[in-house]
């Protein structure tokens, strides 16, 4: 029977998901980028919208949150994984409305008007079973997969305004973004590119290597040199893990001493993000903002005897502060970090900041 | 050669004559300028009206003032080479004028009359700028009365050659002074970051010891054992290179016989020059150790004439050891006690690197049962860190380690922060580890107080404003790692445009800097060239 061989499908696939998602966080297996794991949860999520069973909205966003909730719990740190969810808790609701023929303005002011009116309506507002319902979510969560596939493309092509010629621009870490971005003007444009390896991972190797291949001027410092150089850098140009609520970073460590240094010498720091890394956290939560690996990458087990008596911390983030960014430049332009709560409240529903 | 490198000897070291016979020096060299000029001469006469046409010809084109400045400055830079010359950059400049309006004015003259016009001048401004300047290059001058002290000094001081690397003149000047001390030249490596190549940049496995014969009769053993343990990076740390350069002198003034019809107190400043060409081409000489090379040239060319050789040479060790004693032993322990008033219980301490300074305050605190952490923050390629973590453990002391990407996340545990410093310089910038001027950013950030521990031979005489006028480039390659099997940068040097940057130093500016606690009391940054004017004055 279709039924019950779907089911065991999906949840096989849910699983697998979930495995890969556990072992990428830790390093062991293979370190997928952000919008790799963007696309395939939200593939994930279309698969349990058409083949999962549910009659009308309330259920399938019941199931969809129970589903994300598991997917976050397995890799709290890999963010866009929730974004997604939220993304698509979002589509759900707006087609919902639309089906029932409310505009959307109504929603959008809804939360102050709730809230001198009456509270408790939303959740009632989701049993209707509209049939064309499951067809348009669809539909929404494959243009979703578009903008997502063009994301990289999309803020490459910014590149040009803002990068002019020979400029000494500075990095930290390896972002695919920042890649494609300064791969895209270094076609039309010479400059020089200064980067800090980003101990004890050193991505910034690889990102450094890529860069030349590109035929872009490139160097490579250590983490320890880059206040040393910073007084000739015309621009820093960075990746992030996560944009948070507040407009702050959760970005790879050695951001922060970056940003200082940038603040210091009156540089611009430039952070280009798409839109599926921005994430309705606040940085407060102390136990659950940073992550560590394993501090063999740090102090390895070579040292002998020292290692039982030393503590030693290998954080893998960092907190860097909105007031220290100058710019962001997603997808769909460019924002100052005082404006991305405003973009949240487009993309993601309040009552969903909590899965 | 070597004649002239004797009668060089005798100009250099004759500070004490120079002051009375001005007159005679001008004969002197005039004499050998003359000497030379015949040579020039004879090997000339083929080539002058090939050079009588060309210079014409470029006459006549109106670019003659450019173009034959070029070629006397040259040829007549290759002659000066030999001979003391305190001032490479205005000397050119000065050529440069001066040959120009010669030719243009009278062509009819003869080639060898215009160069002695042209030298005869030269002579007569270079004797006037002797006469006036404090001559900081050969310090066994100060036999002079230090009339200097008193008043401001005239700045033009020599610019030392390694940062001039991306002058040809000044290679080539170095690469004679080399071949007269018989010293191997060691040869840059691997592709220099176009904004510091006025460095030297050297690999570490190409030491200059393998081009040495061995025994090298003209390098003293000790001495190279010494370069090859700076450039293997065995003896790292300003304290222990200066202290190592001390025991190294001392052995070589232990095995030093003075020559017949030569004096001790010039003959072993003499000796001594080769030596340290050799240990500056091994790894640049440190401010300390610039220090202590001032300090050593002074003592021995204050040893009187009619002292006989063996107590000459035990006034001279006695002399090293009291410096060492009194300038790095006992400063550190003045510093160590200043420094425990500023350590309370609870305390949580980060320290950068390894400073031996630091490690000795952390130590002599813990003795006294101060109840502290420490947090040693490492970077690389140097890994330094470790050093300091395994004295500190070993001590007893409960330690935390990270890399130094990770300080913004543990800044916020830290109560205060101990640096070591390489130099300190006259504007009040602190020269020290790469990384520091970073960590002292970041505490500035957090408001965590900065302290900079540092002994008064460190101070320096220097000015620098950012990181890149003088530095030192270390060998590229440490910058490779393998992780997981995998080797990024492994052929970077085929990569066009790719380059590798392993600097060594960095300056700290002061407003980043609280306090600095040295053996004469805690000052702030800026106090130090004050401290420098004090010292002058004393010495």
């Amino acid at each position: 029977m279709p039924g019950p061989d779907k089911e065991t499908d999906l949840t096989e696939r849910v699983e697998a998901f979930l495995s890969d998602l556990k072992r990428g966080g830790s390093g062991a297996g293979p370190l997928r980028g952000s919008a790799e794991t963007a696309r395939e949860t939200t593939a994930l999520l279309r698969k349990i919208t058409a083949q999962a069973r549910w009659s009308s909205a309330g259920d399938l966003m019941e199931i969809i949150r129970k589903e994300g909730r598991r997917m976050t719990a397995a890799q709290p740190s890999e963010t866009t994984v929730g974004n997604m969810i939220r993304r698509v808790l979002k589509i759900i609701r707006e087609e919902y409305a639309r089906s029932r023929g409310s505009s959307e303005e109504a929603d959008q002011q809804e939360s102050l008007h709730k809230l001198l009116t009456s509270g408790g309506l939303s959740e009632e507002n989701f049993r209707q079973h509209f049939a064309p319902l499951k067809a348009n979510v669809i539909e929404a969560i494959n243009e979703l997969l578009t903008e997502l596939e063009g994301t990289t493309d999309n803020i490459s092509m910014q590149a040009l305004e803002h990068i002019h010629s020979n400029e000494v621009i500075m990095t930290i870490g390896r972002s695919r973004t920042v890649e494609a971005f300064l791969g895209d003007a270094a076609r039309k444009r010479k400059f020089h590119v200064i980067v800090a390896e980003c101990a004890p991972f050193c991505q910034g190797h690889e990102m450094a290597t890529n860069l030349s291949k590109a035929g872009i001027e490139t160097t490579v410092i250590a983490d320890a040199a880059i206040f040393a150089v910073m007084s000739r850098v015309n621009k820093v140009i960075i990746g992030t893990q996560t944009v948070l609520a507040n407009g702050g970073l959760r970005a790879v460590n050695g951001t922060h001493t970056l940003a200082l240094a940038a603040k210091h010498h009156s540089t611009p720091l430039i952070v280009c993000a798409p839109m599926f890394k921005l994430s309705p956290q606040f940085p407060n939560e102390e136990d659950t903002f940073h992550k560590f690996v394993s501090p063999h990458e740090v102090l390895p087990f070579t040292e002998g005897e020292i290692l039982s008596k030393v503590n030693v911390h290998c954080p893998v983030f960092d907190y860097v502060p909105p007031e220290l960014i100058t710019l962001f430049i997603s997808n769909i332009g460019g924002h100052a970090p005082s404006y991305i709560y405003r973009l949240m409240s487009e993309l993601y529903h309040p009552e969903d900041h909590e899965l | 050669m070597a004649d002239s490198g004797v009668t060089d000897g005798f100009e250099k070291t004759g500070g004490i004559e120079r002051a009375k016979s001005e007159g005679k020096e001008l004969t002197k060299e005039e004499k050998q300028r003359l000497r030379k000029e015949k040579k020039q001469q004879k090997k000339n006469k083929e080539k002058k009206d090939d050079r009588a046409s060309q210079e014409s010809g470029r006459e006549k084109q109106g670019v003659s003032s450019a173009a034959s400045a070029p070629q006397p400055s040259a040829q007549s830079a290759a002659q000066k080479a030999p001979s003391a010359v305190p001032a490479p950059v205005p000397v050119p400049a000065s050529e440069a004028p001066a040959p120009a309006p010669a030719p243009a004015d009278k062509p009819a003259k003869s080639k060898a009359e215009l160069k002695a016009e042209r030298r005869a001048r030269q002579e007569a401004e270079r004797a006037s700028k002797q006469g006036k300047k404090g001559d900081p290059g050969q310090p066994g001058a100060a036999g002079k009365p230090k009339a200097p002290a008193s008043e401001l000094q005239p700045v033009v001081k020599r610019l030392p050659e390694h940062i001039q690397v991306d002058n040809p003149d000044v290679l080539k000047k170095l690469a004679k002074k080399l071949e007269r001390q018989q010293i191997p030249l060691r040869l840059d490596y691997g592709y220099k970051v176009s904004l510091f190549s006025h460095l030297h940049q050297y690999s570490r496995k190409a030491p200059l010891t393998q081009q040495l014969s061995i025994p090298s009769t003209v390098i003293h053993p000790a001495i190279v054992r010494l370069g090859l343990q700076y450039s293997q990076g065995i003896v790292a740390g300003s304290n222990a290179r200066s202290v190592a350069l001390l025991h190294a002198f001392r052995q070589v003034i232990r095995d030093y016989t003075t020559p017949p019809n030569e004096e001790l107190s010039r003959d072993l400043v003499n000796r001594l020059k080769p030596y340290i060409s050799f240990l500056n081409q091994c790894r640049p000489l440190s401010a300390s150790m610039g220090n202590a090379i001032k300090y050593i040239k002074k003592e021995i060319s204050n040893i009187p004439s009619q002292c006989k050789e063996e107590e000459a040479k035990s006034k001279l060790l006695h002399c090293i050891e009291w410096y060492i004693k009194e300038k790095i032993i006992l400063a550190a322990k003045a510093i160590a006690e200043s420094s425990i008033e500023k350590i309370s219980d609870g305390d949580v301490i980060l320290i950068y690197g390894c400073s031996s300074l630091v490690n000795h305050i952390l130590c002599e605190a813990f003795e006294k049962s101060r109840k502290f952490r420490v947090i040693v923050v490492d970077s690389r390629p140097r890994l330094e860190g470790r050093e300091a973590l395994r004295r500190l453990v070993q001590r007893g002391i409960s330690c935390t380690y990270v890399l130094i990407s990770a300080v913004s996340y543990i800044l916020p545990e830290v109560s205060k922060v101990f640096l070591g410093a390489h130099a300190l310089l006259a504007n009040g910038y602190v020269m020290s580890r790469v990384g520091t001027s970073q960590i002292a950013l970041v505490a500035k950030a957090f408001n965590v107080p900065v302290l900079v521990c540092c002994e008064t031979y460190k101070f320096c005489e220097r000015v620098q404003t950012d990181s890149f006028v003088s530095n030192e480039l270390d060998d590229p390659d440490d910058l490779i790692v393998t992780r997981k099997g995998r080797t990024q940068l492994e052929n970077w040097q085929q990569e066009p445009s790719l380059g590798l940057l392993n600097l060594v130093y960095d300056v700290t500016p002061p407003d980043f800097v609280d306090l600095v606690i040295t053996e004469l009391g805690m000052i702030p940054c800026t106090s130090v060239p004050v401290v420098l004017r004090v010292k002058n004055v004393d010495q």
